[in-house]
């Protein structure tokens, strides 16, 4: 018996030690709480997978009468092996709180859930989603910056005037998920490849199919796919576990 | 201890029991083996796996290509070993992209299988490892990590040394390491092409003291940022004492600038008049094209090829300014800013613009006395510690060699030679990460200068950083897919002088060397016509209404504008087809009509270009409303025929057009001279 019970207390100790883990940095007590998260900024970005997001995330805690609330516990979750710098905090006298978020490996939509706690414990959560864009998608974005986005994307900047509005026909934004949607992969690679009279639209829509190659245009296609806001029916999402 | 003793009689009573007992332990021990097999990491994941894709539409394919027991990719002549696929079964099954769970997400598509290159010479790793850990993670037996997502595009630069479109980050990690003078205390060498070359030489300081006074000196070296945000130049973090005896030596060694040519002289100028005078000959010369400035609103506007100008009135000495617009190449015979040949009023309204951009704060603190020869004797000593000359020319101080490690097979340094500083991580991009952005946290002696690089620049400097492995040099040559690398083209003769004297090649590249500001003019002399190019040298106007960076115009003489039209017309031919093939006889009026009907019809092209003035809107392409006097035909023809093929990289796409088509869009085309008329 003695030596069993010795036996028992070796083991407990170097259970313990094996498992003794750095202690993590203690996250801080709410000192308020508010009735819900709302977005301030930093939804519906996309970047290269395993990458910081361009803008930080700043969401905001608010109380039921829709004032922020200051020094309130928030903590975002990135799932899929992201990770949010910092993880948690509070908020700030503004009841905002910002965190730098970096998405995971794998190319995708990405659910990221920011959460509080009410006055009674109860979570609230705000999801978020951001994309997470693959070799392919990467690719697509470039060539579609190159060759596409002079026409389909209505904004301009000092370096790329744009030219959709000189157009009689008006190109879709690749983020128009309420039409791109519609259309099957074939037709986007159709369209693309012999140009808007192969689908019977506008011939201000030239044929690419003699410029990129096929894997170029399958890119663009897989680019538009990957940002279509509402997404394309998606390809299974990371959601946070909590 | 009576237990014992039955005990020993019931298992070794007699021979019998003994040998019962013995075959009974050996039976269990022979056990252990195959028992261990059996519950191997990678068999669970297997049964999971048929687990996973038992009640899918597509279930009995899945299953008749799955092969269970451990799968290995050989690949000798790349010494690959990779069991990965054990585990990652489903790396080929593309109808399982809607699984999240690893290890069983089909391989997202890559322009590579995996049967070509295996997986570790991408993503790292243990290839030969079967359990999770050895196979991820480093061990003291193997440093390689899986490389971690962000720095993925590093794998492909091992191989490829060319800008390839679905890597930008490595790109912009190339492009960094070039323009920030990395590559100028290290040596990084690129397979069949030596050393890796900076984009962004640094201003000899040879003749310093004649541009700029030695408190400049010293302010721009304490803080470089303070002067310019845009600065290259990174902090090396000197010492007050330092700094000042740096910037003693640096104008002790300095000597004077051999005097203007005296036809060029003109005196300094008095002040304008009229302060937006100079801002619009700054304006009308296109400065912010290579030279940036901070507006009011705190942004910066203009390129980077120069050095940004916003506080220029408090660097300058005022006769240097004026001498250097005259004739940049005075000063450093070997600067991109071209010679703009401004008449007397254009140079001192300009010269007393770029004055008037002073900051009052940048040198109200510097106070320094006169330097002894102490001082100077320190500064130089400082100077070849810091390895000044590694970047700038200097007199008396011979540019080093070897200043820095070799940086070629950094992507694979082994760990054990690396020494950590504190709180980092011990993995190689960890290192690579914290070394480029506290160079100080590994020890105060360290020569490494401090940058301020934003967190997407440094995730892409480190990938352009991981790509140098060993591997990389030990590829078999046939894999290389070499970048692109300037030729040392030099145009001949008169034309060419004139060439270089206005540095045509910071905008434009001719036969592989230049910049690529404007349009490559290579087969200039096939594209354009004579008398065009002539006026258009004397005074380019804007072909490109969308575009912010345009020709400035250089004050040529009639003369100069004909030598080079003349050397542009007879040597800047392409060899593809002859300048007077195209057969303008068919050219009527109905083959005009069809050609009008075309281009608004069946292509289309007013959506990018404009012919007419008052309908057509689309302005990516060059405005054609004088296509017909400034474009050879047979240029336009084969244009239409394959854009591509004339200038590679053109955003005009190829239409794969009739011959046809292309001779009535050609003929109509040419019908277009409008603005001639009027003028």
């Amino acid at each position: 018996m003695r030596m069993a019970s010795a036996f028992v207390g070796i083991a407990l100790v170097v259970c313990c030690g094996c498992s003794r883990t750095p202690q993590a940095a203690q996250a801080p007590s709410a000192k308020a709480f508010g009735t819900a998260v709302v977005e301030v900024g930093g939804g519906k970005q996309a970047a290269a997978i395993g990458t910081a997001l361009d803008q930080p995330v700043v969401v905001q805690v608010n109380d039921a009468q829709g004032a922020p609330v200051a020094s309130a516990l928030v903590s975002v979750a990135v799932p899929g092996g992201g990770a949010a710098t910092p993880a948690s905090g509070l908020t700030g006298a503004d009841g905002q709180f910002t965190a730098t978020v970096a998405l995971g490996g794998s190319s995708g939509r990405y659910q990221i859930v920011a959460s509080t706690r009410d006055k009674n414990g109860k979570t609230i959560e705000l999801r978020l989603e951001e994309v997470a864009l693959g070799y392919q998608e990467i690719q697509g974005r470039e060539l579609s910056q190159l060759y596409c986005a002079r026409c389909h994307d209505p904004d301009s900047t000092p370096e790329r005037v744009s030219n959709h509005d000189n157009l009689t026909a008006k190109a879709h934004a690749f983020t128009e998920g309420t039409v791109l949607n519609a259309m099957s992969e074939a037709d986007l690679a159709s369209i693309i490849s012999h140009g808007g009279p192969a689908l019977n639209r506008s011939p201000e829509m030239p044929p690419y199919g003699y410029t990129l190659g096929k894997a170029e245009i399958a890119a663009l296609v897989a680019y538009i796919r990957a940002v279509a806001d509402p997404p394309y029916r998606s390809k299974g999402a990371f959601y946070a576990r909590n | 201890m009576s237990i014992l003793r039955r005990v020993r009689t019931i298992l070794f009573g007699d021979s019998a029991r003994a040998f019962g007992t013995l075959s009974v332990v050996l039976l269990a021990c022979l056990a252990i083996t195959p028992a261990k097999d059996h519950f191997r990491e990678w068999r669970r994941y297997q049964r999971n796996y048929l687990n996973l894709i038992r009640n899918r539409g597509d279930a009995a394919t899945l299953q008749r290509r799955f092969e269970g027991g451990l799968q290995q990719t050989w690949i000798p002549e790349l010494g690959v070993v990779d069991r990965c696929t054990t585990c990652h079964v489903a790396m080929k099954e593309a109808s399982l992209k809607d699984v999240t769970i690893q290890p069983f997400r089909p391989h997202p598509y890559v322009p590579h299988t995996l049967t070509e290159f295996g997986c570790t010479i991408c993503h790292r790793g243990q290839g030969a490892a079967t359990s999770v850990q050895e196979a991820h993670h480093g061990t003291l037996a193997w440093e390689q990590p899986v490389l971690p997502a962000r720095y993925l595009e590093s794998a492909c630069g091992q191989c490829h040394w060319n800008s390839l479109t679905g890597t930008p980050q490595l790109n912009l990690g190339r492009k960094l390491l070039a323009r920030y003078g990395c590559v100028q205390c290290h040596t990084i060498l690129v397979p069949g092409q030596g050393r890796m070359l900076t984009t962004n030489p640094a201003p000899p300081l040879t003749r310093i003291a004649s541009k700029t006074t030695r408190e400049w000196v010293f302010a721009w070296l304490k803080d470089p940022p303070s002067y310019a945000v845009t600065a290259t130049m990174p902090n090396f973090q000197l010492s007050d004492a330092d700094a000042q005896d740096i910037s003693a030596f640096v104008m002790d060694q300095s000597v004077p600038a051999p005097a203007v040519p005296a036809e060029a002289l003109v005196s300094a100028g008095a002040p304008a008049a009229d302060p937006q005078a100079g801002a619009s000959v700054y304006g009308e010369s296109f400065c912010s094209s290579c030279h940036a400035t901070v507006n009011a609103a705190g942004m910066v506007v203009g390129g980077n090829v120069g050095p940004e100008l916003t506080r220029i009135g408090s660097k300058v000495k005022p006769g240097w300014l004026t001498d250097w617009l005259r004739g940049p190449r005075n000063y450093d015979p070997h600067t991109q800013m071209p010679h703009y040949r401004f008449d007397q009023k254009q140079l001192s309204l300009l010269a007393e613009f770029l004055r008037a951009k002073t900051d009052s704060d940048l040198l109200a603190k510097v106070q320094l006395q006169a330097a002894s020869a102490t001082e100077i004797t320190h500064g130089k000593a400082l100077v070849k510690e810091r390895g000044c000359a590694s970047c700038h020319e200097i007199n008396g101080v011979a540019r080093p060699e070897n200043f820095a490690p070799d940086l070629t097979l950094i992507g694979s340094q082994s760990l054990a030679k690396i020494v950590f500083a504190e709180g980092i991580p011990h993995t190689l991009p960890d290192y690579l990460q914290a070394k480029i952005r506290k160079p100080h946290s590994f020890g105060k002696s360290t020569k490494m200068p401090q940058y301020e690089f934003p967190p997407a620049q440094l995730d892409a400097l480190v990938t352009a950083l991981l790509s140098q492995t060993e591997r990389a040099a030990t590829l078999p040559a046939s894999l290389h897919a070499a970048g692109k690398r300037e030729t040392d083209y030099r145009p001949a003769g008169k034309a060419g002088q004139l060439m270089t004297d206005m540095n045509c090649f910071s905008c434009h590249a001719i036969n592989g060397r230049g910049g690529d500001m404007a349009p490559d003019l290579t087969w200039e002399g096939s594209s354009v016509q004579r008398k065009w190019l002539v006026d258009f040298l004397k005074n380019p106007n804007t072909l490109r209404p969308a575009l912010i960076r345009r020709m400035p115009r250089f004050n040529v003489t009639a003369a100069e504008a004909e030598t080079l039209a003349d050397y542009v017309m007879a040597v800047y031919q392409t060899p593809a087809f002859d300048r007077e093939e195209f057969d303008s006889a068919k050219s009527g009026a109905d083959e005009v009509e069809r050609g009008r009907q075309l281009f608004y019809s069946k292509y289309a092209c007013q959506s990018c270009h404009i012919v007419d003035p008052k309908n057509d809107k689309g302005y990516i392409g060059p405005t054609l409303t004088q296509a017909g006097r400034r474009l050879n035909a047979q240029w336009i023809f084969q244009w239409l025929k394959n854009p591509q093929a004339l200038r590679p990289g053109t955003v005009e796409p190829n239409r794969n057009m009739s011959d046809e088509d292309a001779h009535a869009l050609t003929s109509y085309l040419m019908k277009q001279n409008r603005e001639v008329a009027r003028k």
